[in-house]
């Protein structure tokens, strides 16, 4: 055994190297997989303790999920949110800070979208759906940055700061849009002006997945290149390692952290934008939806990997999406879905002590 | 009854929103201030405090006693807090994160188990009218003060009182300051945060069962705004100390009253706004006492959020 180690420290082929490095990424891989067995387990023997079998349960949640094509398209039409809500997490999270206020960024970013797109009506769709995008992806990133902002200037601490700013945007929102910005047509559902028929981004074509999906999916190659593959990247993760060291290496910690914050920001808001320009057509209350919190599961189980935020998102978007299937089919609540998360997210934060136990993910040198 | 008191109604349905509203905040801030007087901190109060009020109604409608409700729901936060405790207990695993994952999970639990009582009326707790006196409907309505709330003022001072000149409030205060230091004494660090984590709980979970069981007095899915929440931010705001956190609850209590409190005599327009007042004033006061120079005077050294 000894005579191995020395060995390979000795001499470090590549051959080794790449060994060692699908050990990890192993590591990262099955650990979640495991715990998200357990907390299946979990689930399914509550479930069993109310008298249901929990087998009928997960056969349903697939059925409702991923057996079909209109299901794939309704688990997707959910994951798309999710996918820009969780790198709201996922970005800040380089930097090491934990930001939760991603549904006040979707909020405000929805609203901001939908009074681009009035204000802009006139113009062409394109270039009012571009001003959409902008405008929400500005507001939603200013958003959270103020939250950055305030724990690097001020040392507020920034999950408690993101989740006050969550409640005060919500506030904002339904001010503006049962006040000052209301449509005085819409009656029963508070809404600001439509931003028209023509304007909305539409769906992807063959599919009733709207271009939300392809947002994300885009956003999160573009993070995972950023985080990955760039110098900044490099700067942030730095930054989120230890911060004292990225000062003394003359590292701009804030701007690092102000803009690492501000995408994420960003990505929530270009969410909120996709709900307004795809789905709903004006900001109103079924805006506020949860998918913010839900994207801060996403992104625990993804580790803040913006690639793994891809498929978690999938996951969850199916769970999420045969909920109503339980519901009919079962006679169970309709928060069976969000305990099925609750046991999910709690299983998952106790398997990061895993992280390095088991010999077998190690590295041969070390 | 507006015209005869007009703006005088305001005030005074503040005050007496600040006594109704403050008790879960008092409950919870000071289980939080027990929790994080230990070294950590647990943002899931949240999820507690929906489980405590989805579990005293539950017990209230089931056995027709409020006051067993209230001891249940102090023990299914009891239990919450323990998974915490014990959860974070592990190596590596990062005590915020769990308290997030324990929001959901508290909130999930309190919404399946709690479905079949969102319609059946539970008794509720009795309140004590300490404004018999007074001829003015408002001024009664206002003084109408519930038992918890008493028991809340008390559980403050005592807990003041604990922490000073008790060797069990020492060793919590060690814990929080100095894991290092409570080692060398020979303190399993763990187990008393721990049980510090479990109390915090039960307390929070007694808040939660005001909610459903005194004001608003239903148990339904849309009963907490955030108030478990809030405490967190209450806390630092109160420095840690347990006599504070009573007077800060009684400020969130009023800060959340206005809102309805201006509705009543007419104001509606900045009706939402005046709602954020409660959390505008949580972010003003952090950013008003934090610094990045050092760390908040009377904060516990071990703890996460102000490192």
């Amino acid at each position: 055994m000894s005579d191995s180690a020395s060995l390979s420290a000795a001499a470090p082929s590549a051959a080794t190297f790449s060994f060692d490095r699908l050990r990890r990424s192993a590591e990262a891989v099955l650990v979640p997989l495991g715990a998200l067995l357990v907390a299946m387990i979990l689930f399914g023997a509550f479930v069993a303790v109310l008298g249901k079998d929990p087998i009928e349960v997960y056969k349903l949640i697939y059925k409702g999920a991923f057996s079909s094509a209109f299901a794939w398209q309704n688990t997707l039409q959910r994951a798309a949110p999710l996918v820009l809500t969780a790198l709201c997490v996922a970005l800040p999270a380089q930097v090491g800070l934990i930001v939760i206020g991603g549904e006040g960024a979707l909020v405000l970013g929805g609203l901001a979208a939908a009074v681009a797109g009035h204000a802009m009506s006139g113009a062409g769709p394109l270039t009012i759906q571009i001003g959409m995008a902008i405008g929400a992806m500005l507001v939603g990133g200013a958003w959270i940055a103020l939250a950055g902002a305030l724990r690097h200037y001020r040392g507020v601490n920034e999950t408690i700061s993101s989740l006050l700013l969550s409640y005060i945007a919500i506030a904002l929102f339904n001010h503006f849009v049962e006040g000052p910005l209301r449509d005085p047509a819409s009656l029963n559902k508070p809404s600001t002006m439509p931003i028209g028929e023509a304007t909305m981004i539409g769906v992807i074509p063959g599919t009733d997945v709207h271009w939300g999906l392809v947002f994300g999916v885009a956003f999160c190659l573009i993070a995972f290149v950023l985080v990955r593959y760039t110098v900044q990247g490099f700067a942030m993760r730095i930054v989120g390692g230890n911060v004292r060291a990225a000062k003394l290496a003359g590292l701009p910690v804030g701007l690092l952290i102000l803009s690492s914050c501000g995408l994420g920001g960003a990505a929530a808001g270009l969410a909120g934008m996709a709900e307004v320009a795809a789905v709903h057509g004006s900001a109103n209350a079924s805006l506020i939806a949860g998918y913010g919190y839900a994207g801060i599961l996403v992104s625990f189980i993804a580790r803040h990997n913006p690639l793994a935020i891809l498929p978690v998102a999938v996951l969850l978007g199916g769970i999420a999406a045969s909920g109503g299937l339980l519901q009919r089919r079962l006679d169970l609540p309709d928060a069976t879905v969000l305990l099925l998360q609750g046991i999910a997210f709690m299983v998952i934060l106790a398997s990061e002590t895993l992280y390095g136990r088991a010999r077998i993910f190690q590295p041969k040198a070390s | 009854m507006d015209a005869s008191l007009g703006w005088w109604g305001v005030p005074i349905a503040v005050l007496g929103g600040a006594i109704r509203i403050s008790t879960p905040f008092l409950f919870v801030s000071l289980g939080e201030c027990l929790t994080e007087k230990s070294g950590r901190i647990n943002l899931g109060l949240e999820g507690i405090l929906v489980m405590g009020a989805m579990t005293g109604y539950c017990v209230s409608y089931l056995t027709g006693s409020p006051w067993l409700g209230v001891l249940a729901a102090g023990f299914a936060g009891l239990l919450l807090g323990l998974l915490h405790g014990m959860v974070c207990s592990l190596p590596r695993v990062n005590d915020i994160a769990v308290g997030i994952g324990l929001m959901l999970f508290g909130t999930g639990l309190a919404f399946f188990l709690g479905k079949p009582f969102v319609q059946p009326k539970a008794p509720t707790l009795p309140a004590i009218p300490l404004g018999a006196w007074a001829s003015s409907p408002q001024v009664q309505a206002a003084l109408q003060i519930n038992v918890l709330f008493i028991v809340g003022a008390l559980l403050a001072v005592a807990l003041h009182w604990v922490f000073r000149n008790t060797r069990w409030g020492l060793v919590v205060r060690m814990v929080g300051d100095s894991a290092d230091a409570a080692r060398a004494m020979g303190y399993n660090v763990n187990a008393v945060r721990m049980l510090a984590t479990a109390l915090g709980g039960f307390s929070a979970g007694v808040g939660g069962s005001f909610l459903s069981l005194y004001y608003p007095g239903s148990w339904n899915e849309g009963l907490s705004s955030g108030q478990g929440l809030m405490a967190v931010a209450l806390v630092i705001f109160a420095r840690w100390r347990p006599i504070h956190c009573f007077w800060a609850a009684l400020l969130f209590g009023g800060a959340s009253a206005l809102g309805p409190a201006l509705q009543s005599v007419g104001i509606t327009s900045g009706y939402y706004l005046f709602n954020a007042a409660p959390y505008v004033l949580t972010l003003g006061v952090m950013i008003a006492t934090c610094s990045t120079k050092r760390t908040l005077a009377g904060a516990p050294g071990e703890l996460s959020v102000t490192r």
